[in-house]
């Protein structure tokens, strides 16, 4: 039922505009695996490699093992639930949804049945006879869906569906989406210039940057141990530290800046020029003590109360802003603005990292 | 109104609105309710006009009654009055004009608007709209002397041995059919060619996605979508076409006869104005009829068609 899909050194230009640069990455049957990457690096490209509109300049993609290259996307098994949703405006939904099975031939009462059963899979009953005008912009996601899924299809592949919402509608339909996901055991994949979605929702996410991946692993994994800068800052917040590495021994290493030298992971693409040194703001930690280690003198600067969270910001000596993040237990003590504090983090929690993308 | 006021002030309005008015009462309103009066007056010589002779009467409507002649409909023979039978031939001929117009545009107007890369779309209208640049009736000689006998149309075709002896294209209603055909297409290619590109492309691609050929794209998704346009286009080429005197008259063969050109002969040959006028609303509400007839059929309302 669901397929894995393998791209091979896929290449796509665009005259001479690369936009998608030898992505090799292999998707599991049933996954939920997730494209993220900003604006413009290649997401839609590669989905609609996948769905046989475009065709790739080079390599191979794969779906359940077999090369699709030269099949037109009604010939292959994925299903393309577009950005706008393209919903079909002049049939009404259940029309819409059934649409795939009256290209396939099923009569008409089948069709109807089948509309009505997918209609309750996405809690939509009693929409069957509306047309999508009628419909608000998060049951309109779920036609979408629905539609998607009366084909049967082996790979599902999602263009930021959700980009259009809200955002309580947003995380509602993420949940839903994910349950959606499990219940059937299709293969889903997933494009999102929205971190905090990826993270969420996916089994793996792939970071993207210009058409190149940057980096593909499970969420925890890209927000815990980002390969570099790139996808350290498009998943998170962080302090980040210029300087020279001395010392490198074990995976960690010396890393020697004007506030003075640090201890540090050092990431394992991180060789010669242009590292930097990225931490995160949840583990930077604030006391009115020099810290061990790795601690730096700050005077604050600002505060702001998240709610969950309080934000403090620090000013270091030569004008670094750095930022600290503590949970607000209910009892957290905050630094007064202008207060003398130090702002100290864990070597383990630190990381190393080439500050630009990697180039192949 | 209260917006045109603000923008251009009361002086600069009420000018449009005056010129607007005068236009519609000047050349419409007044010309066709003088027509439509006179349609009901018998023609008399001067000097009995407005005497007791000249009362109003249907008679001149009546006139499409006369005259009777033999015609074979399905293999069987009627007797049917000279000018009904022009009535229904020009409309019969109309309507294969407007068929032959949908075919033959509705393919390009969806390559313009859905494959055609839209940079050479704008050099590709401009080529469309050169041909209106000549005059109707430069255009319809033009055909004329492509479509004759020994003319190059057939001279190209002998030479590409497609044909092996001259085809006679000016004969019955043959070369006004093309040149109607000719003449109108622009009317229906460019409402069709709005309506495709206003369809979101991601619809096609979504029926495609979903499993659904070719025909059934066109079918299902295109065709629907552009029935607005497809309505407009069709209206306007069948009543230009119904109403066009100067192709049925320099196209026609001995044997063709348009209805605007009986029209034509009670006014020029006949100078009876009054019984041309009587056959101009005849055309006019008949065709007007029988148009939303159709539009009914295929459920069609003037709201989609103004769009
Ligand atoms: N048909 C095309 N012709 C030329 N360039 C294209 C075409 N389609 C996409 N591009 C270019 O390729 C790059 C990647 O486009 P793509 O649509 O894949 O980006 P994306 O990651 O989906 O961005 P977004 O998040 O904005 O949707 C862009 O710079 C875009 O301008
Ligand atoms: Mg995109």
């Amino acid at each position: 039922m669901s397929a894995g899909i393998d791209l091979e050194n896929v290449v796509c230009d665009f005259g001479d505009f690369r936009a998608v640069d030898h992505v090799n990455v292999s998707i599991k049957p049933g996954e939920f695996f997730s494209f993220l990457g900003p604006s413009g690096c290649g997401k839609t490209t590669i989905l609609r490699m996948i769905s046989g509109f475009t065709e790739p300049t080079q390599g191979i993609i794969r779906i359940g093992g077999q090369d699709v290259r030269g099949q037109r996307p009604n010939q292959r098994p994925t299903a393309l639930i577009f950005q706008n949703l393209a919903l079909f405006p002049l049939m009404t939904v259940w029309e819409n949804i059934a649409f795939g099975l009256e290209v396939r031939g099923v009569d008409k009462a089948k069709r109807r049945a089948r509309a009505d059963e997918l209609l309750r899979l996405v809690d939509l009953p009693g929409a069957a006879d509306k047309y999508p005008s009628q419909l608000s912009g998060g049951q309109r996601q779920r036609v979408a869906i629905a539609r998607a899924l009366a084909v049967e299809p082996a790979v599902m592949l999602l263009d930021e569906p959700l980009s259009a919402l809200d955002l309580k509608l947003r995380q509602h339909m993420r949940a839903e989406l994910r349950a959606i996901q499990k219940r059937t055991g299709v293969t889903f994949i997933y494009i999102t210039h929205d971190q905090g979605e990826a993270l969420a929702m996916s089994d793996r996410v792939g970071v993207m940057s210009q058409g190149r991946i940057q980096q593909v692993a499970d969420p925890r994994e890209i927000y815990n141990n980002p390969v570099n800068g790139f996808v350290a800052s498009f998943v998170g917040e962080n302090n980040i530290f210029d300087g020279t590495v001395v010392n490198p021994a074990n995976g960690m290493a010396g890393y020697e800046t004007a506030l003075g030298t640090f201890r540090a992971r050092l990431g394992a693409l991180a060789t010669g020029k242009g590292v930097k040194l990225f931490v995160r703001p949840e583990h930077t930690a604030i006391s009115l003590t020099a810290a061990a280690e790795n601690s730096v003198p700050v005077t604050i600067s600002e505060v702001s109360f998240e709610g969950s969270f309080i934000s403090i910001q620090g000013k270091a000596a030569g004008g670094t802003t750095l930022v600290a993040e503590i949970r607000n237990d209910g009892a957290a003590t905050v630094p007064a603005i202008g207060s003398a504090a130090f702002m100290s983090f864990d070597p383990a929690r630190a990381a190393i990292l080439p500050d630009a993308e990697t180039r192949r | 109104m209260q917006d045109l006021i603000r923008r251009y002030g009361v002086g600069l309005t009420g000018l449009m609105v005056l010129l607007v008015a005068f236009w519609l009462l000047m050349l419409v309103i007044i010309p066709n309710i003088t027509l439509f009066e006179s349609s009901f007056r018998p023609y008399l010589p001067v000097v009995e006009m407005g005497g007791p002779k000249d009362v109003y009467s249907p008679n001149n409507y009546l006139k499409v009654f006369d005259g009777s002649v033999e015609t074979t409909i399905l293999g069987m023979t009627f007797m049917v009055p000279v000018h009904i039978r022009t009535f229904f031939l020009t409309i019969w001929y109309s309507v294969t004009v407007t068929l032959a117009c949908f075919v033959l545009a509705y393919p390009v107007a969806f390559y313009l608007a859905k494959i055609a890369n839209p940079k050479s779309v704008p050099t590709l209208l401009l080529l469309l709209f050169v041909p209106l640049w000549v005059s109707e009736v430069l255009r319809a000689f033009a055909w004329w002397i492509i479509l004759a006998l020994k003319g190059p149309l057939n001279s190209l075709l002998l030479s590409l041995s497609l044909i092996d002896k001259p085809v006679r294209w000016i004969t019955d209603y043959d070369a006004v059919l093309i040149g109607l055909v000719y003449t109108y297409i622009l009317f229906m290619l460019f409402p069709i060619y709005n309506a495709i590109s206003s369809l979101d492309t991601n619809q096609i691609e979504a029926a495609e996605d979903l499993g659904a050929s070719r025909w059934r794209i066109h079918w299902r998704i295109v065709l629907p979508h552009s029935k607005p346009g497809i309505a407009s286009g069709a209206v306007m080429v069948f009543m230009l076409s119904a109403g066009s005197l100067l192709v049925p008259s320099i196209l026609g063969s001995t044997t063709s006869q348009w209805f605007t050109q009986t029209i034509q002969q009670w006014m020029n040959d006949a100078l009876d104005w009054n019984t041309a006028s009587a056959y101009a609303f005849l055309l006019l509400f008949l065709c007007t009829a029988f148009v939303s007839l159709v539009m009914w059929i295929f459920r069609v309302k003037l709201s989609d068609i103004a769009k």
